[in-house]
């Protein structure tokens, strides 16, 4: 099927309505995987973090990581699930290299966590629109080992000349979240897609369970999703696998909804099948159909005993709930006195922490926002790095506004000290001394700029005279220039003015 | 110590070693010359672990020369039987699959026979992955009986209570998914005891039913049984069906050994029709002697017992399919046909089907089945149900008697190759023992005497509830001095020499 046939996307929509779910992936920030000792670090030399137990070695038995339960029943909580008081992990059996022990121990029909929601807030022309999201599901599960595939045309298993498998990633915990069916959203289906998996996000960052950085797979994503005709059943639905990127997420379910206007548009019928998402097109390629789905021959792990949380435990995790992100924006935004297009771009960029985390270090609330969603965003768009990673800390921000205030500093000035310290030229303090970038306050040095930038400009120097004070930016300009922007302007001003006896 | 060291008892040797009457590895040397005498026609062992064997035993004996505190079992040799992890050691499993694949790491069960300072001499032949009756569904060849050459020593742990009847080592380790530590106990005139599921940590042995499996204890008498399970038995944090309880004091129970006023059940649907003659007459004997030893017999019935096979060979293969499927050639062990040109789909399966005997491949395609979408609910949910219905029989019984008794195996020991293309007789050996896994509770078999019809040995079983271990010691340990009272020796004396 040629890709480039898709009906537009404002053109299926006139004709269909998509009804979707999402399957997400989490790997949890435990410091030892889900069954055994084994550290989760990421990044680590291939088959360096294993043991028997995470290479299901002849006889190994798994013991389930208690903060892992704990993390999940947190994250059942904060997507307002019930908890099971007892329910049991299933062996899901598939042969693959990746997978130790051909199976992978998850949980089945029996899931720690049910029946819960997540409301996400979206943008529309009329303005921010609230959406539940229902939950079906949380379970627990163990990640497998990552295969590299060297040789061959696909970059998959089979063609390749052979395959490395590095087993440092099986037995890490992870938790799948499913959600119910979502229909009804029409157009705005692929922005609700992403708002969810972005608030996801930002419920795990608030929970400290998970790093969720999605660029190392520690949140991914499959997306089921059907189209129907108004007032008919939901249509055959297709799982796009490998959506691992929250702008991912969003076009994934779009073009999704495009290709199946376009199969439904020529009379053709969806087939039920598995797709895998190319970052890269933007579209995805058919994986197996149902005929060819896996029996994955599910029973009840015997290696483990059930899991079942008392009350007492689960009521005293909720007591220890973090503020949910939602919560947090709302109070954030009455706090700061802002409205809600100005929340949103602080959400957007992901720096709402990292404001209210300067305003607690000290830093004025204006400044803080100006800060991280000016220079400071510019510089992580440019370099492609999220906000959070630019190694600038609330304190640094509170420094550098202190030498503001004190004169010592200037915003041009201020922005390359944060440049010095995103380059790795150390605290504010040296790269202020090595970049030499302290304010010119010397009044001598300044009223020697000032004369021989009026003798430069004498013209100039008449007209202030004169009374035309308004002229007198030319004559800073040029001493801010001939300082190299080390110079206070509102200094040189008064100086000028002064030195001409002109008053204001 | 001048008698010949091969036949003493455990307890006996453990005793001359710690009074420095004969060093551990004086002891050591005189079984692994034994084996190298008589393994030869009997094939208990698989693997031979002179080096670590001997190593242990010098430690033993410097660490009993320097006064250091050492275990009541201390420098005394045992056979471990091939299904549990040793360190740098083969473990096989008795499968072609898993030839030359050696353990980075120990079991539970040998870790705790290291710290009991027990010397393992070897690892010891088996049915593959514990499938069968005989030990001659191993891929090594099957282990001879040693009262009769020709027959089986019963499976799957065969070579374990073969060695233990071949004076090859006084203490063995076992394993028992249905039966596989106790009819061999019993078709070799030896004991053999299946703790409580979850009293012996299962981490390290090679499964095959994770539900039903536990390792357990062999030797030639009650005492050093018990002696042994003691070494073993207790809380394993890597094991989560572990039990964390105290263990029962079955080494005092043993010793105690006075069962006057104790209740012992007889199974009806153990007690009919379907065994010899002479395991029947032995059994009834024996029940003679329990009651003139002050025991009460009354008879239970346990209405579904009759299941009882039926949904172990659901529940059995079903797990099994599951924990055999990391054989697949690409970690350890065998790997076959992987020339470049076959996908790794076909290296898999080539490695299965060249490594697996027909056994293993039988019970994996059943499983495999009966886990199968759509067909779950009618084989391995009813089956599910099965094991609730028993274990309630059992705890019936068990509420108005303290022990239930029965005959370990229909038969004395068979001729080898005679059942062994007729799965349904092999599986019908473990039909008196089945229920005792499916119930997690546990369970022993004691010689009780030789059949009359062919002079071999008869093996009664007798079951207690789930962590009550120690009435098993005190009723086998009763029993048993009543019929070397009546003997003058243990029945294994009269094992033919080889
Ligand atoms: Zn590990």
């Amino acid at each position: 099927m040629s890709q480039t046939t898709y009906v537009p996307f404002e053109q299926a929509l006139k004709v269909y309505e998509p009804v979707f779910g999402l399957e997400t992936h989490v790997e949890l920030g435990t410091k030892s995987k889900m069954w055994c000792g084994c550290s989760t670090d990421f990044g680590a030399d291939a088959n360096t973090q294993v043991c028997p137990v995470c290479l299901g070695l002849p006889g190994s038995m798994p013991v389930v990581n208690r903060v892992a339960v704990e993390s999940t029943i947190r994250i059942g909580l904060a997507l307002n699930c019930s908890i099971a008081t007892w329910c049991r992990f299933a062996r899901k059996n598939y042969f693959y290299p990746d997978m130790p022990k051909d199976y992978q121990i998850s949980q089945y029909d029996e899931p720690l966590c049910f029946d819960g929601y997540l409301d996400v807030t979206v943008e529309t022309p009329e303005g921010p629109q609230v959406v539940r999201v229902e939950i079906e599901r949380v379970h627990m599960e163990e990640d497998t080992g990552k295969l590299t595939h060297a040789g061959g045309a696909t970059g998959r298993i089979h063609g390749a000349d052979y395959s490395l498998v590095d087993y440092n990633r099986a037995g890490i915990p992870l938790i799948e979240i499913v959600t119910k069916p979502v229909s009804g959203t029409g157009a705005l289906a692929p922005a609700v897609a992403r708002a969810y998996v972005s608030e996801l996000r930002d419920v795990m960052r608030a929970l400290g369970v998970s790093d969720v950085r999605m660029e190392e797979g520690s949140l991914r994503c499959d997306v089921n999703l059907s189209l129907n005709r108004p007032g008919e059943q939901w249509g055959t639905r297709s799982e796009t696998k490998n959506v691992n990127s929250l702008r991912s997420v969003e076009r994934a379910v779009r073009s999704e909804i495009e290709r199946q206007a376009s199969v439904l548009d020529l009379g053709d019928r969806v087939i039920q099948e598995t797709r895998h998402f190319h970052e890269d097109t933007g579209r995805s390629t058919s994986g197996r159909s149902k005929e060819q789905a896996e029996d994955y021959r599910y029973f009840p792990e015997p290696d483990l005993v059930p899991v079942a949380p008392s009350d007492a435990w689960v009521e005293q995790l909720r007591s220890t709930m973090p503020e949910m992100p939602s919560v947090k924006r709302a109070r954030l935004q009455a706090e700061w006195n802002i409205n809600e297009f100005e929340l949103a771009s602080l959400v957007n960029a992901g720096a709402l922490d990292l404001v209210e985390a300067s305003i607690a270090a000290g830093v004025d609330s204006v400044a803080a926002r100006k800060w991280w969603t000016g220079e400071l965003l510019r510089v992580a768009n440019d370099t492609g790095v999220e906000l959070a990673d630019l190694q600038v800390s609330p304190g640094q921000i509170r420094e550098i506004e202190e030498l503001i205030a004190l004169g010592a500093l200037n915003d041009k000035l201020a922005r390359q000290v944060f440049e010095g310290i995103i380059h790795g030229e150390g605290d504010v303090a040296s790269v202020i001394a090595a970049r030499g970038l302290a304010v010119v306050s010397d009044d001598t040095a300044l009223l020697a700029a000032i004369d021989q930038a009026l003798s430069a400009q004498p013209d100039v120097a008449d007209k202030i005279r004169s009374g035309k004070v308004q002229a007198a930016g030319a004559i800073v300009g040029a001493v801010m220039k001939s300082t190299k922007g080390q110079a206070d302007a509102a200094k040189v001003r008064i100086l000028l003015l002064e030195r001409l006896g002109v008053s204001e | 110590m001048t008698e010949d060291l091969t036949r003493q008892s455990a307890a006996v040797l453990a005793a001359a070693i710690a009074a420095k009457e004969v060093s551990a590895q004086e002891v050591a040397t005189a079984h692994l010359e034994r084996i190298a005498a008589v393994d030869g026609v009997v094939h208990a062992f698989l693997h031979i672990s002179s080096d670590s064997a001997m190593a242990q035993a010098k430690r033993v004996d410097e660490k009993i020369a320097a006064g250091t505190e050492v275990g009541p079992l201390a420098g005394v040799p045992l056979a471990l039987k091939d299904v549990l992890a040793m360190h740098g050691e083969p473990t096989t499993a008795g499968s072609r699959i898993l030839q030359g694949w050696k353990p980075p790491y120990d079991s539970t069960v040998v870790a705790r026979l290291r710290a009991a300072d027990i010397v393992i001499l070897g690892k010891t032949n088996m049915d593959e992955f514990a499938m069968g009756s005989s030990t001659e569904h191993s891929a090594y060849g099957p282990t001879h009986n040693p009262w009769d050459l020709t027959r089986i020593p019963g499976g799957s742990g065969g070579g374990s209570a073969a060695a233990l009847a071949a004076f090859e080592a006084p203490l063995a380790i076992g394993t028992d998914t249905g039966g596989s530590i106790r009819q061999p106990a019993a078709v070799t005139g030896t004991v053999g005891v299946k703790p409580t599921y979850g009293a012996v940590s299962r981490y390290g042995q090679i499964a095959l039913a994770s539900s039903l499996d536990q390792p357990g204890p062999c030797a030639r008498s009650v005492l050093d049984t018990a002696l042994l399970h003691a070494a073993i038995a207790g809380h394993d944090p890597m094991d989560s069906t572990s039990l964390n309880a105290a263990v029962p004091d079955v080494v005092a129970a043993a010793r105690r050994a006075d069962i006057r006023g104790m209740r012992i059940g007889v199974v009806k649907e153990l007690s009919g029709d379907g065994y010899q003659a002479g395991v029947s007459q032995r059994y009834h004997e024996a029940l003679s002697i329990l009651e003139d030893l002050g025991a009460t017999i009354i008879e239970v019935s346990c209405p579904h017992f009759e299941y009882a096979l039926g949904a172990y060979y659901l529940i059995l293969p079903s797990e099994a399919s599951s924990n055999l499927a990391r054989f697949d050639g690409m970690r350890y062990g065998l790997r076959t046909g992987d020339d470049g040109a076959n996908s790794v789909e076909q290296v898999m399966s080539l490695t299965r089907e060249q490594g697996f005997g027909p056994e293993v491949k039988r019970r994996i395609m059943l499983g495999t089945y009966a886990l199968s979408s759509g067909y779950y609910e009618a084989y391995y949910g009813q089956a599910q149900k099965v094991r609730t219905l028993i274990t309630s029989d059992f705890n019936a019984a068990f509420a108005n008697v303290d022990v239930l008794v029965s005959p370990t195996a229909p038969t004395t020991a068979f001729k080898l190759g005679e059942k062994l293309d007729d799965p349904l007789a092999m599986y019908l050996n473990d039909v008196a023992t089945i229920p005792v896994n499916l119930a997690g509770i546990c369970a022993m078999s004691l010689p009780v005497g030789l059949a009359p019809e062919d002079q071999l040995p008869v093996g009664l079983q007798i079951m207690a509830p789930a962590m009550a271990d120690e009435r098993l010691y005190l009723a086998g340990g009763a029993l048993e001095a009543a019929l070397v009272d009546r003997w003058g020796h243990l029945l294994i004396e009269e094992v033919p020499s080889l």
